[in-house]
């Protein structure tokens, strides 16, 4: 189908026209090609899994669509604007947001102030105000403390609000980050393997909480994932890689009975 | 039981929001501060205002700004002591220039100076990260030493190279020079610090704040979040070099009296960074905590032999000071790195559920 | 007019019109270079095993030096001097690993460096307070280093190298040689290297840390020891010296804190930087600029290459 048409899936979501589109990227450092000749499109309210062995180049993929890496080769297209790179500024500006790997969140400070710092683009009141603190600064604060309490309800964590986050349990400490991601109100939500280390049950009301984001807000969502269960059970889409090239690009149903794809998982025999 | 906070329910994010929520806190600070505006000047000796709080407050604010340098945005200074001397150097120039003009305002004023220096020596930031930045501040400091010597301009060509504080007036009250009087200048002192105390607060419990921990904790989450490093960076270098900077001018202002190059060398910044280190990363309170124990020890020190009934010489009490210094900063950082702040905090802790264990 | 001439011409004019001059500067470039490389290495030895970036080493440059001079003033002769010292550093370094490094093991690099700072002080109060603060002369002759010097006439006119001066060159040299064969050809050079390398790693391979750090400290006391010989016979023993620990920086910032050749090359460069800045810039700033030369220097050189000339470069992940 023209990746210009939207459709409507089973479950009656709507998914629209291609709103991300990477071209041809190639990623090296120094003698190693991390991503070669990769391009591959992501939909309006879909959500795409991006799945691959381990050291395929999903996280450096996802790290090119942020503006972390700068790609040598290839064109990233995002909301109509071309570029041969994106800077992070730019991508977070343009409501691109993510959640790590290795979980990067700031380790010093609360679940509330986590999240709320995923509002920092959404509060301006300038130097001045807030050297005052009463007044505007402080209605800006309150008013994005309340998007960020929708946030904390949302995601069921009102009991560790003020927690420091590094005495957070890993699960929990996944969830949080999430929230912070949701926190800038993103139109392409990047997860890397939200569900890592998580057990069943804790996959399941991630699973839940993706699924409800994509759902109620819309957000268009590219997530890479191991659990294969999860990724045909969620995921609209799917992009295989394998040593940093696409070798499979489809529906799950039809990417999993890919022998290029089978082959990549098992090894191959010599 | 006295620390309890049950029952206090907060109805508001306002509430919530507060820099005080506890009632008990907020009971405390205004209790210090009536003490100290009101019962120390009238109770303390002059040589307990002269020599114990005015340059305590002096130091903790020399400490709170290096706190947002290094505690809350992570960035290495060994530069203190150089912006310490821009201020000094810059309130004395601008006090001989502008005879006239209110002298407490050319204070604070002079902190600008050493603002926009720390933002030039700042820029580098970017570019180097974590430990490598120290070479830069060293860079500052190393070069500024030589400036105050070498720049007879700063001094106003005085023979001896040393400013000198001349008398001003501030409404009447004798505010600068061998005039001005023990208390009058220990006022001055406080409101400056209890003012931009409170800016500090401010700042660091909004969105400049954040973002300065942002960048301390993850720069590149933070970048990826929208966080510009260069605003982020160079405004915690900007506000913290600001606050040395006006610290400095207080030092030669309102204590020293005259100063050389000297107290403005690498050993200051040393001091200074000791005094965040010890008081705790990353917290206001701690930078009174260190400043407190870094200025009053060698004090204590040269009064405990005497208190213990035997004569100890001045070298040795030195000696003996720096040792103490050192061990404690290795101790502080091994067993409790977060400094006295987290001890303090650790106390208030075992208050809120006292008389029980735990 | 005057000024552009002074900056960029006058002084070449100088180094080729008065060639014996500028051979001497370079010389003294070259032997201070050469103790800025000798303390880096000291540095560049901790950091390569532990990943500890030992402020200390310019106070324990200082401590070898006064406990050498210390035990000889109390009767001990030169050479058992000598032995004894290296036995104290090597207990000195020992008990720094044991009572401090040991518990700071994954923290961050800014709180080992200012503990080492603190380690630092604890040092200089005990040391003054052991050893008295006054100044010392270094037992030079009693160690059997050359003094006097040796006179050359290059081009009709004079250079003066000093005995000493070039001891100290071919002893930094010895020692440098030393260690690069060490690391590079022994059973333990190579566990060190592992070391450096990954920590976990080479546990997994049953490399013992703790000897391997023990060995490195100790190696470590031994330049320091040799440093302090070598700085203590130019400008004697005094608790100034340990200032000079700070100057290793920028030759690290330069040479990498990794390695040892640039170590090398980044004492020289510095060494030779400062005395040429100093003799033939130096007098249109008023003189004295030796004290930050290096490490402006420095700064623009990290602008440039933030991992410095031998370091690697720093990949970020995220």
């Amino acid at each position: 189908m023209n990746k210009m048409d939207s459709y409507i899936t089973e479950d009656g979501r709507t998914i629209g026209a291609a709103v991300m589109e990477v071209k041809n990227i190639t990623l090296k450092f120094g003698g190693v090609t991390a991503i070669k000749d990769i391009s591959f499109d992501i939909r309006r309210g879909e959500i795409r899994a991006i799945i691959g062995p381990n050291g395929a180049g999903k996280t450096s993929m996802l790290n090119v669509i942020n503006g972390f890496y700068h790609p040598q080769e290839g064109q990233i297209n995002y909301q109509g604007q071309t570029r041969s790179k994106m800077k992070p500024y730019e991508a977070a500006v343009s409501g691109i947001s993510r959640t790590f790997q290795n979980v990067a969140l700031f380790a010093g400070m609360s679940t509330l102030d986590n999240i709320m710092a995923g509002r920092q683009l959404k509060m301006h009141k300038n130097f001045l105000w807030q050297m005052l603190r009463f007044g505007p600064a402080m209605d800006e604060e309150i008013e994005n403390r309340k998007f960020c309490e929708n946030i904390i309800d949302f995601l069921e964590i009102q009991a560790i609000r003020k927690t420091p986050v590094g005495q957070l349990p890993y699960g929990l400490q996944k969830r949080v980050e999430l929230g912070r991601a949701l926190a800038a109100e993103p139109s392409l939500l990047l997860l890397d393997e939200p569900m890592a280390g998580m057990n069943v049950e804790e996959k399941e009301d991630m699973s839940r909480f993706i699924l409800d984001v994509n759902d109620q807000l819309g957000t268009t969502i590219a997530l890479i994932e191991h659990d294969m269960g999860v990724v045909m059970d969620i995921a609209d889409r799917v992009v295989v890689m394998d040593y940093g090239r696409k070798i499979a690009d489809g529906y799950p149903a039809d990417v999993q009975a890919n022998q290029a794809v089978i082959d990549a998982y098992l090894g191959v025999a010599s | 039981m006295l620390y309890r906070e049950a029952g206090q329910f907060k109805t508001t994010y306002k509430a919530d929001n507060a820099i005080f929520p506890i009632l008990q806190d907020r009971i405390a600070i205004i209790f210090y501060l009536a003490v100290a505006f009101i019962v120390i000047p009238l109770v303390g000796t002059d040589f307990f205002l002269k020599s114990m709080m005015t340059p305590f407050l002096i130091f903790a604010l020399a400490a709170i700004g290096l706190n947002i340098l290094v505690g809350y945005t992570g960035q290495i200074s060994l530069g203190s002591g150089a912006f310490m001397g821009i201020g000094a150097y810059s309130c004395y120039k601008l006090v001989t220039l502008f005879p006239d003009a209110n002298v407490i305002l050319l204070i604070v004023l002079s902190g600008s100076f050493s603002a926009i220096i720390g933002m030039i020596f700042g820029l580098p930031s970017l570019r180097i990260k974590g430990f490598y930045l120290v070479v830069t501040t060293l860079a500052a400091q190393f070069f500024f030493e030589w400036v105050f010597i070498n720049v007879p301009w700063l001094y106003n060509y005085n023979n001896s190279g040393a400013i000198e504080v001349p008398r001003r007036d501030v409404m009447n009250v004798i505010v600068t020079g061998p005039e001005a009087t023990a208390v009058t200048q220990y006022l001055v002192v406080l409101s400056i610090v209890v003012v931009m105390t409170w800016v500090a607060s401010n700042l660091i419990h909004g969105r400049i704040g954040r973002s300065w921990m942002m960048i301390r904790d993850m720069d590149i989450a933070a970048e990826l979040m929208g966080v510009r490093p260069l605003f982020a960076k160079l405004s915690a270098f900007a506000v913290s070099s600001f606050y040395i900077g006006v610290s400095g001018a207080m030092l030669v202002f309102m204590w020293l009296g005259a100063a050389e190059a000297e107290p403005f060398d690498v050993n200051q910044s040393f001091l200074i960074l000791f005094m965040v280190i010890i008081g705790g990363l990353g917290s206001l309170v701690g930078a009174f905590l260190g400043a407190a124990f870094i200025h009053m020890l060698p004090i204590l020190m040269r009064a405990t032999p005497g208190f213990f009934g035997f004569k100890a010489n001045v070298t040795t009490v030195e000696h003996v000071s720096l040792m103490v210094v050192g061990g404690l900063i290795m101790f502080f950082l091994i067993k409790e790195p977060h400094g006295l702040a987290r001890i303090i905090a650790l106390f208030k802790q075992k208050l809120r559920v006292w008389p029980f264990p735990y | 007019m005057d000024l552009l001439y002074n900056i960029f011409v006058g002084p070449f004019v100088e180094m080729v019109t008065i060639p014996d001059f500028f051979m001497q500067v370079l010389w003294e470039g070259f032997v201070t270079g050469t103790l800025y490389s000798l303390i880096a290495l000291g540095f560049v030895l901790i950091f390569k095993a532990s990943g500890v970036f030992n402020f200390a080493q310019g106070i324990m440059v200082v401590f070898a030096a006064l406990t050498l001079v210390g035990l000889y003033a109390a009767g001990v002769p030169a050479f058992i001097a000598l032995i004894l010292t290296i036995a104290v550093m090597g207990v000195l370094a020992f008990t720094v690993e044991r009572l401090v490094l040991r518990h700071l093991v994954n923290q961050p690099d800014i709180i080992l460096f200012m503990a080492t700072i603190g380690l630092s002080y604890f040092l200089i109060g005990f040391g003054e307070f052991f050893f008295g603060g006054e100044t010392k002369s270094m037992i030079t002759e009693e160690l059997g280093l050359p003094t006097g010097s040796t006179v050359f006439e290059p081009f009709g006119g004079l250079l003066i190298l000093q005995h000493l001066d070039i001891a100290a060159v071919l002893i930094a040299g010895a020692l440098v040689a030393g260690l690069a064969f060490f690391f590079s050809k022994t059973r333990i050079g190579r566990a060190l290297r592992a070391v450096a390398d990954d920590h976990q790693a080479a546990l997994s391979v049953g490399i013992s840390l703790n000897q391997i750090w023990a060995i490195v400290w100790f190696a470590a006391g031994i330049v320091a020891l040799a440093t302090g010989i070598m700085w203590g016979a130019k400008s004697d023993v005094s608790f100034a010296l340990q200032i000079i620990a700070l100057k290793a920086l920028p030759v690290l910032i330069l040479g990498g804190f990794t390695s040892i050749p640039g170590a090398i090359v980044g004492g020289l460069i510095v060494g030779f930087g400062e005395k040429l800045f100093e003799v033939y810039w130096g007098g249109l700033l008023g003189g004295g600029v030796e004290g930050w030369f290096a490490y402006v220097l420095a700064l623009v050189f990290l602008m440039f290459r933030p991992q410095g000339l031998f370091g690697e470069k720093i990949i970020e992940r995220v």
